[in-house]
């Protein structure tokens, strides 16, 4: 029973939805963000918390022991009996990130002054680089 | 071929090419509600994720909103109305503006003056038309919403609830849409978006689930500000994404009836064909017969 609850709590779920998808879900052990207040490092067992996110890269480590990278542009954090939800407007695997064409962006958006858009480009650009 | 004949023939191919076009548009709606509907269901697990953080704000701590609180005396209100930029889809978009004519008498009858905020071509023809007041109108996306849009609508609208009502502003704000029950159900609705009522939101989560105490970063306001507005957007997005269902299956029931009704009428015409042909063909023997009946009449006659 002890054994079982302590492999239990090595873990926690995760669930990263988009408004219009679910980005990722699966188990983790460490889940790394930023919140308006700083970076957060969430494992099992964490007390129950919701946050509000920065726009950022957000690293989750898997239970295989892989890394998946995700850029969150802006968002919550929730963890709740060893369930993280991480709910984002607009999220995207470092996988799906077009290094060139956010270069172009960044380039553009600095040009143009566009603030927004720098800083989406700019989150995409750190995304990738954190992989 | 006689005149008759003609016409009816005329009249059968034209009603052939409509009937293959509305069967077109037929299997169109029909693929687009499927997508529809499975937009719908992707939007889902933020929405109940989302609703879930807000109860647990609501519950979890005292905090007032704006958002949240209901002004004691209201004086104006925002109705958000849903239709689409197409037509031909049965009576989707005058149900959409009927109920909310409703809503609107209801609320002046209540004293309070009403700003209408319009999504959709249809809608904003229908109030241009009658040269009533729009307050704010967004059109182009009505087939299939993104949730960019549903920002862009949200945006104007949270920004008029914030502002005191004697500058311009509103306090409360109602959504007009209509549901997507099943494909052959759609419901046209009106619901009250903000103020929030938190016990209401509180009722929508399953029953028995209790919610854990959870610690707020960086605290429950701020929370419960960055909260609020998302909510109002994925409520929006959720309508919008309801309404482009239901208008997609209206114009697939609209279409089949049109389908439909073209086979009939091309089956009366072809009968009427067949009937005119058939005289045609009984008029020319018995000219025939008349005429070869004279004749020999005739040299029976000039025999005698």
């Amino acid at each position: 029973m002890v054994t079982r609850g302590a492999t239990l709590a090595a873990e926690l779920h995760v669930a990263l939805v988009a408004a219009d998808r679910e980005v990722w879900s699966g188990r983790a052990t460490l889940v790394v963000a930023r919140t308006t207040s700083g970076d957060i490092g969430v494992m099992p067992g964490h007390q129950p918390l919701l946050g509000v996110l920065e726009s950022g890269p957000v690293t989750i480590r898997t239970s295989e022991g892989g890394t998946v990278v995700v850029a969150v542009h802006g968002g919550f954090i929730s963890f709740a009996d060893n369930k993280l939800s991480l709910l984002a407007e607009v999220a995207e695997l470092a996988e799906e990130i077009d290094v060139q064409l956010a270069e172009r962006e960044l380039e553009r958006a600095k040009a143009e002054g566009d603030a927004a858009a720098e800083r989406r480009a700019d989150v995409r650009l750190r995304t990738v680089s954190a992989r | 071929m006689g005149a008759q004949l003609r016409v009816y023939k005329r009249r059968i191919r034209s009603v052939t090419a409509t009937k293959k076009i509305t069967k077109a548009m037929e299997m169109i709606a029909a693929s687009r509600v499927v997508k529809a509907q499975r937009k719908v269901a992707a939007s889902t697990p933020y929405a109940t994720e989302l609703t879930r953080a807000v109860t647990a704000v609501g519950t979890g701590s005292n905090t007032k909103h704006p958002l949240t609180t209901q002004a004691e005396t209201v004086t104006r209100s925002a109705v958000l109305l849903l239709t689409s930029d197409r037509g031909l889809a049965g009576a989707f978009n005058s149900n959409a503006i009927k109920a909310a004519e409703q809503l609107t008498a209801r609320l002046e009858a209540e004293g309070r003056q009403v700003d209408t905020y319009i999504v959709g071509r249809r809608g904003v023809a229908h109030y241009n038309f009658r040269e009533r007041k729009i307050a704010d109108q967004w059109t182009g996306f009505t087939d299939e919403p993104a949730y960019a849009d549903a920002k862009k609508v949200a945006g104007p609208l949270i920004e008029a609830i914030e502002k005191d009502t004697a500058d311009g502003g509103v306090d409360e704000l109602h959504i007009v849409y209509t549901e997507f029950v099943s494909m052959m159900t759609q419901q046209a609705l009106d619901a009250q978006l903000l103020p929030l009522r938190l016990e209401e939101v509180a009722e929508e989560k399953p029953k028995g689930e209790i919610l854990p105490l959870y610690d707020f970063e960086p605290s429950a306001e701020d929370v419960l500000d960055a909260l609020l507005p998302r909510y109002v957007e994925s409520r929006i997005y959720n309508a919008l994404l309801q309404s482009a269902a239901s208008k997609h299956a209206a114009t697939r029931r609209a279409m089949k009836s049109a389908t439909d009704n073209a086979g009939e009428l091309i089956n009366t015409l072809s009968r009427l064909a067949n009937a005119a042909r058939q005289a045609e063909i009984t008029q020319e023997i018995s000219e025939i017969v008349g005429g070869s009946a004279a004749l020999s009449d005739a040299t029976a006659g000039s025999d005698k």
